[in-house]
C-alpha cells in the first residue's frame, strides 16, 4: 500500500485556480486630447500622491467611443506609465483599440463594452444593486459537471454554474456561485447565487427539495406550493422574492 | 482476480451479517474459495451466525497485531470447505483495528480466495470506513423504510468519495441494492415503501429482495446460514442473488404477494 501511496503522490495538487474580486480604480475617459488628460491626470495624482503610487488602473473608452472619439491607446497607456500607474485593463474599447492594449500586454475587460469585445455580452442591468457580484468573477467562473448521483450527507460547491445530470438525495446539499441545473430528482437542498448573485438560477426537472435558495433568498420544502411539486421549474428571483415558475 | 464484497447499510439490524453469512456461503457452494470477515469488532455475532462461535481461538485483531498468523485465525467452515471465517474481537474496540493492519490481511487474503465478503458494523464511524475502504463491490442492505433507506444513501455517498477506488480515481465501487425484510402484504397496506419506492429514492441496481422471514430466526439461533435452508423463502432469495451477482438471468422473486387464483385475475400487480 505504502508503494502505491507514493506512485501517487504526483495526484496531490500543488496549485488551484480560485476566482477572486478587486477593487480596481477606473479612469473614464471623457476626452481623446493626450495632453489634457496628461495635464489632468497628473493633478488629479498630486492631491493624494500615496495612493495613486504604483496603483494598478482600468482604463474605459467606453464614453469616448459612444461619442466618436478616437485616441491612441499606445500614447495613453505611455502616459499612465509614465506617471507611476500601472495598467492593468481595457474596457469598453473597439477592437482596434483593444488590440492595441493586447499588444502592450494589456488585458481587455469585458463589461458594458459597446463593441462586445470578449464575446458573451452579460445581461446586466445598467445599474445593478452595489452589492451584485462585479463583473470579473463571471469571467472566471466555469461550470462544474456532475454525472453521478450527489447522495445524502455530500456537499458539492462550484464557483460557476453546477449542471448535475443524477438525482441529489434528501440529505444532500449543492451551492453554487452561479446558477444550479439538476437534471434527476431534486430532493436535497439547493443554493444558487451563494455569493450574492441576484440573477442566479436554479433549474431542475423534478422539484422535491428540501429547501432552495438564491442569494440567501430561501424557501423550505413545507413553504412550497403542492402544485409545483414533482415539476419540472425554474427558480429565480424578483423583487427579493422567490419565483417558481414551470418551465 | 479476488474481489473483495462489503456488505453494508448504515443502520442497523437491517440483516448485514445474515446476508454477509448467506452469500458467502452461496458463493463458497458454487465452488469460490470464500472468506468471510467480521469487521464488528467489539460486539461480534457473525461467528454465532456461521454456527463456528466455539472453534474461536484467534481474531481479527490477533492478527493484525501479529499475535496469530492468518491461517491461525480463520476457521473452516463445517457446512463447506471452500469457506472460511475470520472472526471479530470480543474484547478489543474498532480502535484496534488500522488502515494499514487491515490492507495486508486483505492483500494476503487475496491471493488465496477467490471472494472476500466484509461484514461491515453499524454506523459510518471507524470500523464501517475500514469495512468498505478497500472493497470492490458493495451489497447495500436496506429495509422497506425511510430511516434506513436515508441511512443506505449516506453509505453511498461515502463509497463514492471516501474508498481507496474513489480516493485513487480508479474505477468505481460497484454498489448493488439488497432489499430485506420485504413484506408484500404490508407493501400494499400502505405500511412499506415498495420496491420502486426504494429504487426511486436510491436509483441503485436491485440485486434481490429478501422476503420478510421466520426461517431467517430459525437460521440464526441454530447457527447455519439461512442459504442452507433451500425449502425457505429468505433461503432461495439469497440463492437468486448469488446467482444474480455471479452474472445468472435470474427473474426476481418475492417482491409480489402470494396470489390464489382469484386474485391472479383480479390483482392488479
Amino acid at each position: 500500500m505504502s508503494t502505491d501511496s507514493q506512485q501517487h503522490t504526483h495526484h496531490l495538487p500543488v496549485l488551484e485556480f480560485k476566482s477572486s474580486t478587486f477593487s480596481v480604480p477606473v479612469l473614464v475617459l471623457a476626452g481623446n486630447d493626450i495632453i489634457t488628460i496628461e495635464q489632468q491626470l497628473q493633478e488629479k495624482i498630486h492631491q493624494a500622491p500615496e495612493f495613486f503610487k504604483n496603483s494598478p488602473l482600468v482604463f474605459d473608452l467606453q464614453e469616448l467611443n459612444s461619442l466618436d472619439l478616437d485616441i491612441n491607446v499606445t500614447e495613453l497607456i505611455n502616459i499612465i506609465r509614465k506617471l507611476g500607474l500601472l495598467p492593468i485593463g481595457i474596457r469598453g474599447g473597439v477592437a482596434q483599440q483593444n488590440q492595441q492594449a493586447l499588444e502592450l500586454g494589456i488585458p481587455i475587460h469585458s463589461g458594458h463594452s459597446i463593441a462586445a469585445s470578449s464575446g458573451t455580452p452579460k445581461q446586466q442591468t445598467p445599474d445593478p444593486e452595489p452589492e451584485a457580484a462585479p463583473e470579473p468573477q463571471f469571467i472566471a467562473a466555469t461550470t462544474t459537471l456532475i454525472t453521478h448521483p450527489v447522495r445524502s450527507g455530500q456537499r458539492i460547491y462550484a464557483e460557476g454554474d453546477l449542471v448535475i445530470l443524477a438525482q441529489v438525495s434528501a440529505g444532500a446539499e449543492i451551492l453554487a456561485e452561479g446558477n444550479i441545473h439538476v437534471y434527476g430528482s431534486l430532493r436535497g437542498r439547493a443554493l444558487a447565487g451563494v455569493q450574492g448573485n441576484t440573477e442566479a438560477r436554479i433549474f431542475c426537472s423534478d422539484l422535491q427539495a428540501e429547501l432552495i435558495s438564491i442569494a440567501g433568498n430561501y424557501k423550505i420544502s413545507e413553504d412550497l406550493n403542492s402544485a409545483v411539486h414533482n415539476q419540472p421549474v425554474q427558480i429565480y428571483l424578483q423583487n427579493h422574492t422567490l419565483i417558481i415558475k414551470d418551465i | 482476480m479476488a474481489r473483495i464484497i462489503v456488505v453494508t447499510s448504515g443502520k442497523g439490524g437491517v440483516g448485514k451479517t445474515t446476508t454477509s453469512a448467506a452469500i458467502a456461503m452461496g458463493l463458497a457452494k458454487k465452488g469460490h474459495k470464500t472468506a468471510v470477515i467480521d469487521f464488528d469488532v467489539g460486539l461480534r455475532n457473525l461467528d454465532l451466525i456461521m454456527g463456528c462461535e466455539r472453534r474461536v481461538v484467534y481474531d481479527f485483531v490477533n492478527v493484525i497485531n501479529g499475535e496469530a498468523t492468518l491461517n491461525q485465525a480463520l476457521i473452516r467452515d463445517k457446512n463447506c470447505n471452500l469457506l472460511y471465517i475470520l472472526p471479530a474481537s470480543q474484547t478489543r474496540d474498532k480502535d484496534a483495528l488500522s488502515q494499514e493492519g487491515v490492507g495486508k490481511i486483505l492483500d494476503e487474503l487475496k491471493k488465496e480466495f477467490k471472494y472476500i465478503v466484509c461484514d461491515s458494523p453499524a454506523g459510518i464511524e471507524k470500523g464501517a470506513h475500514l469495512a468498505m475502504y478497500f472493497a470492490d463491490d458493495a451489497f447495500i442492505v436496506t429495509n422497506p423504510e425511510v430511516s434506513s433507506v436515508r441511512d443506505s444513501d449516506r453509505m453511498l455517498g461515502i463509497l463514492s468519495s471516501k474508498s481507496r477506488r474513489a480516493e485513487q480515481n480508479e474505477e468505481p465501487i460497484r454498489e448493488y441494492l439488497l432489499l430485506s425484510r420485504y413484506s408484500p402484504n404490508r407493501v400494499k397496506l400502505g405500511e412499506m415503501l415498495s420496491v420502486d419506492d426504494v429504487q426511486e429514492i436510491l436509483s441503485l441496481h436491485l440485486l434481490g429482495v429478501i422476503p420478510e422471514s421466520k426461517s431467517v430466526l430459525n437460521a440464526s439461533n441454530s447457527g447455519t446460514p439461512v442459504i442452507l435452508d433451500e425449502k425457505s423463502d429468505a433461503g432461495q432469495a439469497y440463492a437468486d442473488i448469488v446467482a444474480r451477482y455471479l452474472g445468472e438471468d435470474k427473474p426476481h422473486r418475492f417482491i409480489d404477494e402470494k396470489k390464489g387464483l382469484f386474485g391472479k385475475f383480479f390483482g392488479s400487480k
